[in-house]
């Protein structure tokens, strides 16, 4: 395979969600972590998940990703059920989730030493690649320990991005950033995802987030995890996290998660 | 520099109050010598080759035992990592005999073996084992479950998550266990040549017990310090680039 091959666009997936349920048992007691779930999501779509903790939010994602299986329904992947992980469909974790064994670069490699038919030479352009995308070619082999909150999800972002997925999965991946990194990031995401166009699930628990970033905002609710409406996002981009209009759909988006939280939602 | 200048100029008041406690006669001189006796035993010791012979002895048998402690102790700790059942069952056995000193392996060693080699290498691998066994099992049970979902999304499955993903992972723990094995394997040893007394090799061990046996204070004292240096030098040459380079990479202590 060539580079420009490697690097070429993949079409992105679609996907179907057909009344899924999952529980687990924990230490309470079994948790109903998803009840019939069902969620379309087109090729190319940005969708962002929001709900509390607790509302099967990343068991879906990881339903989707194939590191799970559902107890009942089924997950469809361009028609076809998810026999398992696979490269067309990497996940970006919450928390940093980098080898701490490898620089940079290494971890960047580690997805694509997995692909096949590619020469060493043309993986490490690659890497470089996603690297510069990402803004981070100036730290090819800096030590992950060494690396901003930041910095690390940038190369969390690149790694994903790096085996040419045709879904991105993403689980509250700028959680744990502050305001400012964050905001940065939601700019240089966008701008990415014009240039790699992918099918993305963006999970969250921030509104407004989900609405500067999503073409839909799904709310799921927890006990048990259900999808409870949809929003549809249609807002010209790039779009600001601190523009009115992100505001305003994201205080009815809001609004509608209150009502559905409220105690009398929950006698239905 | 200076914190060096420091320690260095402290060992040396030690050394001359000894020496002066010594000179001043308080106690007998073959209970008592003074550290200038202990250098000149050091001296001959160094010069006739017995002190280069004795160590080479010491450090054959402490890799022997050592080397067998990691490869009975790593292997076990996987089983004791992999499953409830592992460690309940060998888990618990390792943590039960960790807590028995290993000098208290010898009168079975010596029942067992007799005074031979075996006897010491015994005692040496009964040292070692369990905290070797313990660390590696901790290490592997400690790697975040994250790495090996971020790695089967990646396309890793099976034995390649295991040498690339869990292995590295756990790299800090083992390193810590096989330091700490290292010490216990040391100490163990030092209290089986002291026990086993053959002809089959002479170690720092027996030196230490012929001195007493002699008389010799000088080197008693002499061999205890050679016993020292080894254990500092091989903390330094083995256990510290390793310690450096995880530093270095994963940003821990």
């Amino acid at each position: 395979m060539t580079l420009d091959e490697e690097l070429g666009p993949v079409a992105p997936s679609k996907i179907a969600v057909q009344g899924v349920s999952k529980s687990y048992r924990a230490s309470k007691g079994i948790v109903e972590a998803l009840e019939d779930v069902s969620l379309d999501i087109a090729e190319g779509e940005f969708v962002c998940l929001v709900g509390p903790s607790g509302c099967g939010k990343s068991t879906l994602l990881n339903l989707i990703a194939g590191l799970d299986r559902p107890d009942r329904g089924e997950v469809l992947v361009d028609g076809a059920p998810v026999p398992g992980p696979g490269r067309d469909r990497m996940v970006m974790f919450q928390e940093s989730a980098l080898f701490p064994w490898l620089d940079v670069t290494g971890n960047v490699l580690f997805g694509l030493k997995l692909k096949p038919n590619l020469t060493s030479a043309a993986r490490h352009d690659v890497a470089l690649y996603y690297l510069r995308l990402v803004g981070l070619d100036g730290f090819l082999h800096a030590n992950v320990h060494e690396l901003s909150g930041g910095m690390k999800q940038r190369v969390a972002l690149a790694r994903a991005l790096a085996p040419n997925p045709r879904v991105l999965m993403m689980d509250e991946p700028f959680g744990a950033l502050d305001a400012m990194t964050r905001e940065q990031l939601y700019g240089d995401l966008q701008q990415i995802w014009q240039a790699r166009r992918k099918t993305i699930l963006f999970v969250t628990h921030n509104v407004r987030e989900a609405v500067c970033l999503g073409d839909r905002v799904v709310i799921m609710t927890p006990r048990p995890g259900r999808v409870r409406e949809q929003f549809a996002v249609d807002l010209p981009r790039p779009r600001d996290i601190l523009s009115l209009e992100v505001a305003g759909l994201a205080r009815r988006i809001t609004d509608a998660l209150r009502r559905l939280l409220a105690p009398a939602g929950d006698a239905s | 520099m200076r914190r060096r200048a420091r320690s260095l100029l402290f060992l040396a008041l030690l050394v001359a109050l000894w020496e002066a406690v010594a000179r001043a006669g308080l106690w007998h001189r073959t209970l008592f010598p003074a550290p200038s006796e202990v250098f000149s035993f050091l001296g001959r010791a160094l010069a006739d080759g017995t002190l280069a012979d004795a160590t080479l002895v010491t450090l054959r048998r402490l890799a022997v035992g050592y080397a067998l402690g990691l490869c009975l102790g790593v292997p076990l700790g996987f089983v004791a990592a992999r499953s409830a059942l592992g460690r309940d069952t060998v888990g618990l056995v390792a943590l039960g005999l960790q807590a028995l000193p290993s000098v208290c392996w010898l009168p079975l060693a010596l029942l067992w073996f007799g005074q031979t080699e075996s006897a010491m290498l015994f005692v040496v691998v009964m040292g070692t084992v369990w905290s070797i066994l313990l660390a590696a099992s901790d290490g592997l049970r400690s790697v975040p479950p994250i790495y090996v979902r971020a790695a089967r999304t990646m396309g890793s499955k099976g034995l390649h998550t295991w040498t690339r993903v869990v292995l590295p992972a756990a790299l800090p723990f083992f390193v810590t266990g096989m330091k700490q094995g290292w010490a216990f394997a040391w100490r163990s040893l030092m209290a089986a040549e002291i026990f086993v007394t053959i002809l089959t090799g002479f170690g720092l061990g027996q030196l230490l017990h012929y001195g007493r046996e002699l008389h010799a204070m000088d080197q008693v004292l002499g061999v205890m310090f050679v016993i020292v240096a080894v254990g500092l030098l091989v903390d330094r040459l083995a256990f510290a680039p390793l310690e450096r380079f995880l530093h270095a990479r994963w940003g821990t202590g």
